[in-house]
């Protein structure tokens, strides 16, 4: 195998430790100087059914889960063995080896447990080995594991095969077993992992695959980290003390972390009855002075589409987090897709406006979780940080210094009570909270509890004093206000912008994409450029307000744009179009919902299909809609 | 110094504080028995030494969500059955607020019946007002959840087949630590049960009974009515949780026929506080949340140092 990469795949059953071993493989190789990219894959279910994890490692910078994978690790799925009457369970327990053949690549390795698999039930299984020239180790993991420990440690003896047949030094993965692991089961699992080390090496001959990691070394200090972590951690530093929230995949993984730190810091973790209240907690709790946040996922944030209206004519700052996974209803729980887009732009009723924010990466999860949260206190207004289950769960290594960890405790125009008592807030000794001509549309607010501060807020349209008012100019004046807002933040973010321009300045074709696809499209785009074709991509992470301005300029450079998104309907290339008011002849679309995510390939292979050759892609994974104007 | 220096300031409150001064656009028909709510709502503000500024009433959608309106404190008019949600995290967010929830029987049994729920299991220290008057009054006269079965209405012309819902037994089952019903026609009972209400520490419930004349069209409906803890004829001790099931159930079943009984259901005093139990566990700060924002010496803790390590 002559792969500068190591494409790790462990597959078994949910619940057997597959998420945990992988993520301490992939730190041990960070460890090592590597770059690192997991995916997983995983069904909604907790103990049994196919679930697999890759780790991608190179000694250069990753951004997606490649194409394909070249090192499968199988262990049996210990949940399928034990069927209970009336379950299902179908062949569950071959699973881990027979579903995860077709994206092996050429000369590739199989490790798989012997003790719990048997490829004589998978029927062409000696023949696709043969033809592929794939290298096939049968081990018994289960046996090495139930002698030297217990059988649930049959991953760490699958690890330690792995080391030996990829050149890995077994001192990485030691020295993170012994960070992670308490004393007592640390013990038995070194054991097990020289020992499986050591047999590997002694029985077969491990230079036969011509698989060697690649040695790799970092010039700073690398933390592996998934989006969710980050944007928890942005929050955090944002000044973020409270958030309420229910579970839901994905959005379940920030709300987790931000649960586990914020009482050490001083915060407050609310898990409430369901997603209404959730984000009216946000909304009551920012209210009343704190920096707060909510979130969900696609079928939770549409209950949160009321609070969300609140806080925009109310003008209390409000963050939500929308992580989307595939719908419509509950759809895939735990599949990555990019369709709630319009969800989120247009949820609520009226003329509301709220600031749509979608990282592309782990370090611009961090920063937009910032942004989104300055932008919020700044404007008084809610904002969403839109992402996806594929940038929640999958981890990579970041460089420390890539967070800024200053804090920003500040509130924006709150005022303090010796601001209160001035003149411009207050008319006939009333604070007047919605008043009509402020710079920005941004009027100053107070906290309940302020002396001469006080006012009433309410969801329905208001005067400046804060009292219902249905007169027509007052609504007007209002209206127009809150929209101002919109102009201010549009200005805010092109000195700030959350663009990510990619490949060379010249160049014929362009790719336009946002949110979690940015790296794997930034992978395509090089070996587009390397093929011989000029082409550049921009990942928009601001979608509301958009940048119109920056994208015209970019589809404007180039021949042609292909938009790359996860759904059916080509909701970021609507948006696009609507947006720019034209173009509906030069933005063609290249799209994947099958719950998968796009692999770089599938991105290489469309553009050179549609977009050079005019031709008609191969199968279904994924589809290319030609533009409006063909 | 703190940010807050109405809160805990300590001097005389005059009722008039809490008028408006301008004069609010007036909203509740002539003879709604909303008009006592607040008046008794604000003889017991006073009373209980709470001032306008150190008030954060916040109320639901309907006629009773209105309540703002006429009263001069921080307020908050939310939407539709979420005044709960609302106001317990402003208590969280800042446990030194007085913190009071007001809706409808629409607002708070209906849509907002999943909060009311978990607020009272919850036992979050606030107090909250539901102005039942068994029908909705501002969307012109539909069936409540309390109104009484066979009642009929533009949207159940045959008649209600639903039982009402009932709300001290299930304000009690829930886990509320304060449980109380009043009437709009008795006003001082009204004034004394809000000031017990807002004393108390932990989750309490008025349940008050409000005339609505233009849609009920009995304005006298909770007359007579009888004190439960001040009748001899009851011999009732509230903090006693068996009685007070025993007793709900009783005048529930009655409401709509004769005496209506009101007073204090049930009351657990010793029982801490949801803030309370929140902060032993390490899970809420001392001060409230806004204050160290306004701080400019508060140390902000280098966020997450301590657990970043496990990403190395």
């Amino acid at each position: 195998m002559a792969d500068d990469e190591l494409i790790w795949r462990i597959a078994g059953g949910s619940g057997d430790g597959i998420a945990s071993t992988s993520q301490n493989f992939a730190k041990a190789l960070m460890r090592a100087g590597l770059h690192v990219f997991t995916h997983r894959h995983y069904p909604s279910r907790i103990r049994g059914g196919h679930t697999y994890v890759e780790v991608r490692a190179s000694a250069d910078p990753v951004k997606s889960r490649g194409d394909g994978y070249n090192f499968l690790l199988a262990l049996g799925d210990s949940f399928a063995r034990n069927p209970q009457e009336g379950a299902y369970y179908g062949n569950e327990e071959v699973k881990p080896l027979s579903e995860n053949l077709d994206e092996l690549r050429e000369g590739g390795v199989i490790i798989y447990d012997e003790g719990l698999l048997d490829p004589a039930d998978i029927p062409d299984f000696e023949e696709r080995a043969e033809e592929n020239d794939w290298h096939v180790y049968p081990l018994d993991l289960r046996g090495l594991a139930r002698e030297k420990g217990r059988e649930v440690m049959r991953n760490t003896a699958g690890v330690g095969a792995t080391c030996a047949i990829a050149g890995i030094e077994l001192e990485w993965i030691q020295e993170l077993m012994a960070d992670a692991m308490p004393e007592k089961i640390l013990e038995p699992n070194v054991d097990i992992l020289e020992t499986a080390y050591e047999q590997v090496s002694e029985e077969y001959d491990v230079d036969a695959p011509g698989i060697d990691v690649p040695q790799g070394e970092h010039e700073e200090e690398q933390l592996l980290m998934s989006g969710s972590d980050a944007i928890a951690y942005g929050a955090i530093d944002e000044g973020c003390r409270f958030i309420a929230g229910y579970p839901m995949t994905p959005w379940t993984e920030v709300f987790t972390i931000m649960s586990q730190n914020l009482p050490e810091l001083g915060g407050i973790s609310e898990q409430v009855e369901d997603e209404i209240a959730a984000a009216a907690l946000a909304v009551g709790a920012s209210h009343a002075g704190a920096k707060a946040m909510s979130g969900s996922s696609g079928g939770g944030f549409a209950l949160m589409s009321e609070p969300l209206g609140l806080a925009e004519i109310t003008e209390t700052p409000l963050v939500l987090v929308e992580a989307m996974r595939a719908g419509p209803s509950t759809g895939m729980p735990t599949k990555p897709e990019q369709a709630d887009l319009e969800h989120v732009l247009y949820t609520s009723q009226g003329d509301s406006h709220r600031v749509v924010l979608a990282p592309g990466t782990v370090e611009e999860a961090y920063d937009h979780a910032r942004t989104a949260f300055r932008l919020a206190y700044d404007y008084q207004i809610p904002s969403v940080v839109i992402y996806d289950q594929k940038l929640s769960g999958e981890l990579t290594n970041v460089p420390a210094s890539t967070f800024d960890r200053e804090p920003n405790p500040s509130m924006g125009k709150t005022l303090t009570e010796a601001e209160l008592a001035d003149e411009p807030h207050t008319e006939d000794g009333k604070f007047h909270r919605f008043q009509h001509d402020v710079e920005d549309g941004v009027s100053p607010r107070s906290i309940p509890g302020q002396k001469g501060g006080r006012y009433l807020v309410t969801g329905n349209e208001h005067n400046p004093a804060g009292h219902i008012s249905e007169d027509p100019d007052n609504r007007v004046s209002q209206v127009n206000r809150r929209f101002e807002k919109m102009d201010a933040i549009r200005a805010d973010l092109d000195e700030n912008s959350l663009l990510s321009p990619h490949g060379p300045e010249e160049a014929e074709y362009g790719i336009l994409t946002f949110g979690s696809q940015q790296g794997t499209v930034e992978e395509a785009v090089d070996r587009l450029n390397a093929n011989g074709h000029g082409v550049k991509t921009l990942s928009v992470g601001e979608l509301a307000p958009y940048p119109v301005e920056a994208v015209e300029a970019f589809v404007e450079s180039v021949d042609e744009v292909l938009v790359v998104e996860m759904n059916a309907s080509a909701q970021f290339r609507g948006l696009t179009q609507k947006e720019l008011g034209r173009y509906g002849e030069k933005l063609h679309s290249l799209l994947k919902y099958n719950g998968n995510p796009f692999e770089p390939a599938e991105i290489v292979e469309g553009f050179e299909t549609s977009i050079v050759e005019d031709g008609e892609l191969p199968g279904h994974e994924t589809k290319f809609v030609p533009a409006a104007g063909d | 110094m703190s940010a807050f220096s109405a809160i805990g300031e300590e001097r005389e409150i005059d009722r008039d504080e809490y008028t408006p001064s301008v004069e609010p656009q007036a909203t509740w028909c002539p003879g709604c028995g909303d008009f006592g709510v607040l008046k008794s709502l604000k003889q017991a503000l006073p009373e209980v030494g709470r001032s306008p500024e150190e008030t954060l009433l916040v109320t639901g959608i309907g006629c009773s969500g209105k309540l703002n309106s006429y009263l001069d404190s921080y307020g908050f008019h939310t939407i539709h059955g979420r005044s709960l949600p609302v106001a317990r995290a402003a208590a969280l967010a800042n446990p030194e607020l007085e913190v009071i929830a007001a809706g409808g029987d629409g607002d708070g049994y209906g849509i907002g019946g999943n909060h009311f729920m978990h607020t009272a299991r919850e036992n979050h220290d606030m107090t909250y007002i539901v102005f039942n008057n068994e029908i909705f009054g501002l969307t012109k006269g539909q069936t409540s959840p309390t109104s009484p079965k066979g009642h009929k209405s533009k949207t159940q012309p045959h008649g209600s087949a639903k039982t009402p819902i009932r709300p001290l037994s299930l304000a009690l089952t829930s886990g509320a630590s304060f449980v109380a019903r009043t009437a709009a026609v008795n006003p001082n009972q009204a004034r004394d049960i809000l000031v017990e209400a807002m004393n108390h520490d932990g989750f309490a419930h008025v349940d008050f009974l409000t005339q609505c004349p233009t849609w009920n069209k009995d304005a006298r409906q909770y007359v007579p009515y009888t004190d439960i803890n001040d009748s001899d004829d009851y011999d009732f001790d509230p903090t006693n949780r068996a009685d007070a099931q025993e007793l709900m159930r009783e005048t529930e079943d009655k409401l709509y026929e004769g005496e209506v009984l009101t007073g204090i259901y049930y009351r657990e005093d010793d029982r801490p506080s949801y803030q309370q139990e929140k902060r032993e566990l390490g899970e809420l700060p001392e001060e409230p949340l806004a204050e160290r924002y306004f701080d400019d010496d508060y140390e902000w803790e280098r966020s997450y140092d301590r657990f970043i390590d496990k990403h190395k």
